[in-house]
């Protein structure tokens, strides 16, 4: 990565890290990861999930790039993994390694979008692992706000992909 | 040679073997839990996958997660590290299914050295000295009696699926043995799967030294020579060394060259260490082969001057050993230390929690393989184990020194460390004598008879 100049079309671009980081708070997201060409990065808002004493927040960005949460974990242990971002909104995390799929198949329609209101066994999503098609639940009540995965994006175990707000009916 | 290679395991290991990959010219993919994640090292790598939560039998033991992610990932090849899945048959059968090279041993290989009382027949066959023992498994209790008879107490009731120095229990007689045969039955089932056993004579103050070998996919098999893994606690190593101190040459040449005996009649490739214990007369005996690159290996890369783990790559790619067994040559005396995060003031209890200060040895002929770092939090949920000092001089006595000298330079502070303990042990008459057997530590310093 070049330490140079960068450009409005970087994705190491300050300003464009800046507004990032507003459209985060904004819209209260928790992880934004973008790629492009041979660079990436991923920006985490707020405390990660601890499981033992305090642990500084993880970079897998590149280290030149700002992080966008300065805020260390908090000093006493955590819970086990907070679905919970605001009281009401719950993240759908990925179980497992694979790839997304937001359509059944390629010519139908995705499971979710967003607007629509999903119950717990509602299938969101399928994740692709070795052949296999999982079909992975809600296991939330609520209103999709947002889908922050890609059709067909590999994801890992813990990454976001809905946003679900609990208080709709 | 590969173009990327997945790394499918953490801390030290997982560092090592990146390192090597990033000398070669390898892209990498790392796998981690979320326990580890954040940890620096993932910072080298190309592209790095959270496999599950911290607990390994949900994460770096789920087979599925770890393939998952060799294919998102896009590699060729998967080096397995030692532990989790490194000795794994059937891990390594499902990479080969799914066209990603192991960078070990075949299946085959490893299923017929990984069963111990295999191992021993084979041992047998091309005429490699193994412990007096039961011929096979024993499965009763009349039987285990009279082989403990035709052999001699005390004896060691050991499991045929068993390793790491888990499922052995001793008895002196009789009375002993029945209890000690059932109560083994029972643990290595619940432990290994398998409740098979067999009968060893139980050889007093053995020394443990272990072999070192490599073999390329085209059939030249080499002996790196030995290490002396005699300084341990609860089976545990704790101390490792190069040469192994006052071992006649002869014997020591003999046991290399059983080693390849062996290990060519398995038809085993790639790194593997056999092992034997050498009694009080220098008599040796075959007990089992580590199918696997192992913690104590930077010892013989500081002797030798080979990098093993650019080598199992390299073997694994299909390339040919780029040395032969009269190229091999030792130099000096070579010395690890596992500094694990344990307190030996109380009992060796483990000790997870912040490095607030660290600060690393240095200096000629000193090297120190770990992953932590300032700040770094120590999971509690994997072994304690938080780094490996090694020393390289030209003789024993300056190794020693060497390693004092770094010890007291290693400031691990905010965590209990064996730091403090390993300084002791390097003190001991018995050990700067190099008179060590598997009982010296707990003779020494815990007055436990074995």
């Amino acid at each position: 990565m070049s330490d140079s100049d960068t450009g409005p079309d970087d994705v190491f671009d300050v300003d464009r890290i800046r507004r990032l980081v507003e459209l985060m708070e904004q819209h209260d997201l928790r992880e934004v990861d973008l790629r492009q060409a041979e660079q990436r990065i991923r920006l985490c808002r707020g405390a990660e999930m601890v499981y033992a004493s305090p642990v500084a927040p993880p970079a897998l960005a590149t280290p030149s790039s700002p992080p966008a949460s300065a805020a260390p974990a908090a000093a006493a242990p955590a819970p086990p993994p907070a679905e919970v971002v605001e009281e009401h909104m719950v993240i759908v995390r990925s179980p497992m390694v694979g790839t997304f799929y937001a359509r059944p198949n390629p010519n139908a329609d995705p499971f979710v979008k967003i607007g629509d209101m999903v119950a717990p066994e509602t299938t969101v999503c399928i994740i692709e692992a070795m052949k296999v098609f999982n079909e992975i639940p809600a296991e939330t009540r609520g209103k999709i706000v947002a889908v922050l995965v890609d059709d067909e994006e590999p994801v890992d175990h813990g990454r976001p992909l809905f946003k679900i707000d609990t208080r709709a009916s | 040679m590969y173009k990327r290679i997945l790394v499918a395991n953490r801390g030290e290991i997982a560092l090592r073997v990146i390192r090597a990959c990033r000398e070669l010219g390898v892209e990498t993919v790392a796998i981690f839990s979320e326990a580890d994640r954040g940890s620096a090292y993932l910072e080298l790598v190309d592209e790095a996958y959270c496999v599950g939560p911290p607990k390994s039998a949900h994460s770096y033991l789920k087979i599925d997660q770890v393939i998952s992610a060799a294919e998102v990932g896009n590699v060729e090849a998967i080096h397995p590290g030692y532990g989790f899945l490194a000795e794994n048959a059937h891990f390594n059968e499902v990479c080969r299914s799914c066209n990603i090279d192991f960078i070990g041993p075949t299946p085959e290989a490893m299923n017929l050295l990984g069963d111990k009382n295999h191992a021993r027949a084979l041992a047998r066959e091309v005429k490699v000295p193994v412990v007096p023992g039961s011929e096979g498994l024993v499965d009763d209790e009349a039987a285990a009696i009279q082989v403990a008879h035709e052999i001699g107490f005390p004896v060691l009731v050991k499991a045929t699926a068993g390793g790491g120095g888990k499922g052995m229990r001793i008895a002196s007689n009789d009375l002993a043995l029945k209890s000690a045969f059932s109560q083994a039955r029972a643990e290595a089932q619940a432990a290994f799967g398998n409740a098979g056993v067999y009968l060893e004579k139980f050889i007093e103050r053995p020394r443990h030294i272990e072999v070192q070998i490599i073999a390329d996919n085209h059939g030249t098999v080499v002996y790196l020579w030995e290490r002396d893994c005699s300084t341990q606690r609860r089976h545990q190593k704790l101390i490792e060394e190069t040469p192994a101190p006052n071992l006649p040459d002869r014997v020591r040449l003999e046991m290399c060259e059983c080693a390849v005996r062996l290990v060519k009649r398995a038809n085993y490739t790639n790194a593997g260490t056999v092992e034997f214990i050498v009694d009080q007369d220098n008599n040796f005996y075959f007990i089992e082969v580590n199918a696997r690159i192992q913690v104590e290996h930077p010892v013989t890369e500081m002797t030798t001057g080979i990098d093993l783990i650019k080598s199992q790559i390299l073997v694994a790619s299909g390339e040919p050993l780029p040395f032969k067994q009269k190229n091999v040559k030792v130099t000096g005396c070579s010395i690890e230390c596992r500094i694990n995060a344990e307190n030996p003031k109380a009992n060796f209890q483990p000790c997870p929690g912040v490095i607030r200060r660290l600060i690393t040895p240095g200096g000629p002929g000193v090297r120190w393989d770990s992953h932590v770092h300032q700040g770094y939090n120590v999971p509690p949920f994997y072994d304690s184990m938080i780094g490996k000092l090694i020393v390289h001089q030209p003789t024993r006595a300056e190794a020693i020194t060497c390693m004092q000298r770094a010890l007291a330079e290693l400031r691990v502070e905010g965590i209990h460390t064996t730091v403090p303990f390993h300084a002791k042990v390097l003190a001991h008459t018995d050990f700067v004598d190099g008179w060590v057997d598997t009982s010296f530590v707990e003779r020494a310093f815990f007055a436990q008879p074995l």
